[in-house]
């Protein structure tokens, strides 16, 4: 038996990694790979509270699903974005962009 | 109309007269003439009614016509301002009123013609018309004469000083009348500028002391009106307490500081300086001060305060101060100036001189206690010596007239020739008859001709009074008298006797009827006049009763006695009077002066001459021991010293110290208060502009900043919730 | 404490997750980051499977790793700079995310392990048609259906913004 505490503990550090990576990373992509990292450590969460706390009703997998499904659309539209920075301004780094500076 | 109404209206006529010519009328000289002597008759005509109505009034001291309004609230009592009509006022109020319109109609004839020199050394000298300010000239006239029957009808020592001041201004304003007049060649001389500021600045140290006077007498009875004062046994017995310096008692040092505003006003020594130099002014101007107005205020305020001058005094018994001071000076002055005049050649200065003696004779009696004689000496003079004057005057306008002709016949004179020198006359008694029979009449009337001359009924009351009452001062006026006749009779002479000394001379010719018809009138006043006051004891004349006597002997609470006739001082009085004539015919009319030759008296009195005609030299001592100083103070502590340098340089000592300030003030708002704002506003730039930098654009730092809260967030929470 | 054969895979997959995560956020290569990523992704499928999540196992294989990481390696590949690797991986504030991270992580850690222990009790039982269970929810008006018709607008404008975004 795992205890619940250890999902927990995997998903913390998995959720500061991605912030670690959110942070410091240069390139654009990489952000967004940290990012995805950060929400599956949420999907874990999700999974592992509902399997140890309420495994009858289903809600926490439906939560998940529904994290798979807004992961999918932020990833492709992020990526659009990159894609067409990319070809307007020829760089990738997210340090670059910062025409809102002041 | 009741008469009190018309009292107040006597003077008003002239001072609106006044007003009306120097406001409007100044461009013309017909209408100010008439308006001027339209308003001096319309004063005579009242003055006529109220005197008529004053002399059938019987018991009038004891209720004079007259009126007061309360004028000024002081406290409990009000101070009444008002006129009074007394016997002694209208005694006065005759004679002022008949000679100031005799004067003023005189000068709408006299001021006519002639002129003289103005300019100065670096512009130049111009010759410019003598009557081309005639109006303003009628106008001062008529404030001359509204003053003065002001100072007559006053009935409180207040309205009498207020019309005294305003004629001491008139007396500035008409002897400097021709103020632009210069002498070329003579830069010593007395110009008429000079000769008003004189006359106003003496009879000033005379008029101060006067008002000290006044205040004193207004602090110890509280009132200064004539009937509360001097008919009132109680206040006068106030009076005899004693002032603040001893021996004096107040009515004493009252009647003295009174006393020296007469002497001031009426020419006494040492105050006399002013009137000889009068004469600078037109001839008029001196009848009417010397003679009618100025001179005559002097005698007639002293004789109206005579009751405090003489507190303390009976007949009979010792002086009181202000009756030795004025027996004194009287005298003295009537002795010294009967001298000077011996030794003038300018015809009017010798009539100056003898009116400063005359004046003597007034105060002396005055002083004695003669109070009737002096108010007759007053009103007769007054006929007499205006008669001179415009006497003189008509000869000075004949000398003029003739030097014209004689210019325009080829004569030539040089520039100073000098109308009004007698040396310079002559003949005149074939050229200018009216006038020389009626300054006959007035120069007789002036020695005292016996009988027939009111000159001489006055003069010779006094003389008695002197002779019963204080000899020193009988013999003093006595040897005056035998003066006065010489030198009239030299004036005579060398005026109308023998032939003409000069080409004017020559050609002389009687003046305007203008200026004759009044010689005429004061002539005639001057002989009738002096029958009102015959003795009664006096065989066939006594029988007309002494109605001056009895009539203006009742001002005074205490009726004066009339002196028992004695024949000595009578006949001493006739003895100076006939022996100065005849002396002065013998060696003036007799043998009268010819062309270039001097005064015998000259060689007679040798050195003592250059004395007398230089008047003792005492104005050369009033300019050293009082002019000089008093300019020093003006000129340089005043003005250089105190003015310049202290006043002034305190204000700009303040003024650099504000500026100084201003500065200081200037650089605190630019380095204090300017570099607070701007540095508040260069803060919060700064502060802005480091804090803008959070603005980077960069989204990680965003995210780094969340996350680093959330961080610092969670461990509050942790903190809070775990750990405590 | 026993360890049993859920331990020893528990403790795999952690290592594949943990061990990919760092990978992606370390790695210079781009490239190595994205298949590093679907390592990182495979050990979370793992996890779920070890939940007894396999439906949930399955999509994230499908959809994380067939789809998403698929398009990452495509942008990865449209966004190659010439120089190829990028010379510094890190921005300049690395130190302080690194500090951020680890001070997140231990505050988690600190409240996870205090709080929720150990669970010793025997786990509730899954229900044998959980797969239908989940259909049902996800379309059944008393549960989730209004999220599920929002997530599916939700994916419907991505695709047309993202096609509208990275069109020529």
């Amino acid at each position: 038996m795992i205890p619940l505490n250890w999902y927990l503990l995997v998903s913390a550090a998995l959720f500061c990694t991605g912030l670690f990576g959110v942070l410091a990373r240069r390139n654009a992509i990489a952000v967004l790979m940290s990012i995805e990292l950060m929400l599956n450590a949420v999907n874990i969460n999700l999974v592992a509270f509902w399997r140890y706390l309420t495994p009858g009703s289903l809600s926490g997998q439906a939560f998940a699903v529904f994290v798979f499904a807004v992961a999918a659309a932020e990833a492709a539209v992020g990526l659009a974005l990159i894609l067409s920075i990319y070809r307007n301004r020829q760089t990738v780094i997210a340090e670059d962009v910062d025409l809102m500076k002041w | 109309m009741d008469f009190a109404t018309l009292t107040w209206l006597i003077p008003v006529p002239p001072l609106v007269a006044f007003f009306v010519i120097m406001l409007f009328t100044r461009r013309s000289k017909p209408v100010s003439d008439v308006l001027a002597v339209g308003a001096i008759a319309l004063s005579w005509v009242f003055s006529l009614i109220v005197f008529f109505r004053a002399v059938s009034t019987p018991h009038l001291a004891e209720h004079p016509i007259g009126s007061t309004v309360g004028w000024l609230p002081t406290g409990d009592t009000v101070f009444a301002m008002g006129v009074q009509i007394d016997p002694l006022g209208a005694a006065v109020l005759f004679f002022v009123s008949l000679v100031c319109l005799l004067i003023i109609f005189y000068s709408t004839g006299y001021m006519v013609g002639g002129a003289y020199w103005s300019g100065d050394e670096e512009k130049g000298y111009v010759k410019v018309a003598a009557d081309r300010m005639k109006p303003r000239f009628m106008a001062f006239l008529s404030l001359f004469a509204g003053a003065m029957l002001t100072l007559v009808v006053a009935d409180n020592l207040l309205l009498l000083f207020v019309g005294w001041e305003v004629m001491g201004l008139c007396s500035y304003l008409l002897i400097g009348f021709w103020y632009d007049r210069k002498y070329p060649g003579e830069p010593d001389r007395m110009t008429p500028f000079k000769a008003g500021v004189r006359a106003f600045m003496t009879t000033r140290v005379g008029d101060m002391l006067m008002l000290l006077g006044i205040v004193y007498l207004y602090s110890q009875t509280g009132t200064l009106s004539f009937a509360a004062i001097m008919r009132d046994e109680h206040v006068l017995e106030g009076l005899l307490a004693p002032s603040f310096i001893a021996g004096l008692t107040t009515a004493e040092m009252i009647g003295l500081l009174l006393f020296a505003g007469t002497m001031g006003k009426s020419s006494q020594f040492p105050l006399h300086v002013w009137l000889p130099d009068a004469m600078e002014g037109p001839t008029p101007v001196s009848a009417m001060i010397h003679a009618a107005a100025m001179v005559s205020a002097g005698v007639y305020m002293a004789i109206r305060m005579f009751p405090i001058m003489s507190l303390g005094w009976h007949h009979g018994g010792p002086l009181s101060a202000p009756m030795v001071a004025m027996s004194a000076i009287g005298a003295f002055t009537a002795l010294f100036a009967a001298t000077i005049a011996v030794a003038q050649s300018d015809v009017k200065r010798v009539l100056a001189y003898s009116t400063i003696s005359q004046l003597g004779y007034m105060v002396a009696a005055l002083g004695i206690g003669a109070y009737i004689a002096a108010t007759f000496h007053l009103i007769t003079h007054a006929f007499f010596k205006a008669l001179l004057f415009l006497g003189s005057g008509s000869i000075i306008h004949g000398v003029e007239h003739g030097e014209e002709h004689a210019h325009h016949e080829g004569h030539h004179f040089p520039d100073d020739f000098d109308a009004q020198d007698m040396l310079n006359m002559g003949g005149l008694w074939r050229k200018m008859p009216v006038t020389a029979w009626t300054f006959l009449i007035g120069g007789l009337a002036l020695s005292g001709f016996p009988f027939i001359t009111a000159g001489f009924w006055s003069k010779d009351e006094i003389l008695a009074d002197a002779w019963a009452n204080n000899s020193l001062v009988f013999w003093v006026l006595a040897i005056a008298a035998f003066l006065t006749a010489f030198y009239t009779m030299r004036q005579i002479g060398l005026t109308f006797a023998g032939k003409a000394r000069t080409a004017a001379a020559e050609h002389a010719s009687e003046s305007d009827w203008k200026m004759v018809a009044p010689l005429v009138v004061l002539a005639a006043f001057a002989v009738i006049t002096g029958y009102v006051g015959v003795h009664e004891s006096f065989p066939v004349l006594g029988a007309l009763g002494n109605p001056f006597h009895e009539f203006v002997g009742e001002t005074l609470l205490e009726h004066p006695e009339t002196i028992p006739l004695d024949w000595t001082p009578l006949l001493i009085s006739i003895i100076a009077a006939l022996s100065g004539l005849g002396i002065g015919a013998l060696v003036y009319v007799l043998s009268p002066l010819q062309e270039g030759q001097t005064d015998p008296l000259r060689k007679v009195l040798g050195p003592i001459y250059t004395l007398l005609e230089n008047k003792y030299y005492i104005d050369e001592l009033y300019e050293f021991l009082f002019i000089r100083p008093a300019r020093w103070l003006a000129e340089t502590f005043a003005y250089q010293w105190v003015d310049r340098g202290l006043i002034d340089g305190t204000l700009h000592s303040i003024a650099r110290t504000v500026e100084w300030l201003s500065f200081r003030n200037k650089d605190f708002d630019t380095y204090i208060v300017n570099a607070a704002g701007d540095s508040v506003a260069g803060g919060i730039g700064s502060f802005g502009r480091s804090f803008r930098r959070l603005q980077s654009g960069r989204v990680q730092q965003y995210l780094a900043l969340v996350s680093g809260g959330i961080v610092l967030l969670a461990l509050l929470f942790v903190w809070l919730i775990f750990l405590r | 404490m026993e360890v049993t054969p859920l331990h020893i895979a528990f403790a795999a997959f952690s290592v594949l997750t943990l061990g990919g995560g760092f990978g992606v956020v370390t790695s210079r290569n781009l490239i190595h980051a994205a298949l590093f990523l679907i390592v990182a992704l495979f050990g979370v499928a793992g996890y779920l499977v070890l939940l007894e999540a396999p439906f949930l196992a399955a999509v994230q294989v499908l959809v994380y790793i067939g789809a998403i990481a698929v398009v990452v390696i495509f942008a990865v590949m449209l966004t190659r700079s010439v120089a190829g690797t990028n010379q510094v991986t890190h921005t300049n504030q690395w130190l302080l995310a690194v500090i951020t991270a680890i001070a997140l992580l231990v505050m988690l850690g600190f409240v996870l392990l205090n709080q929720f222990g150990t669970v010793d009790a025997p786990l509730g039982a899954v229900p044998e048609d959980s797969v239908e269970l989940l259909g049902r929810q996800l379309v059944s008006p008393n549960a989730f259906v209004l999220p599920f018709e929002v997530a599916s607008v939700l994916l419907l404008a991505a695709l047309i913004g993202a096609v509208v975004v990275a069109r020529e």
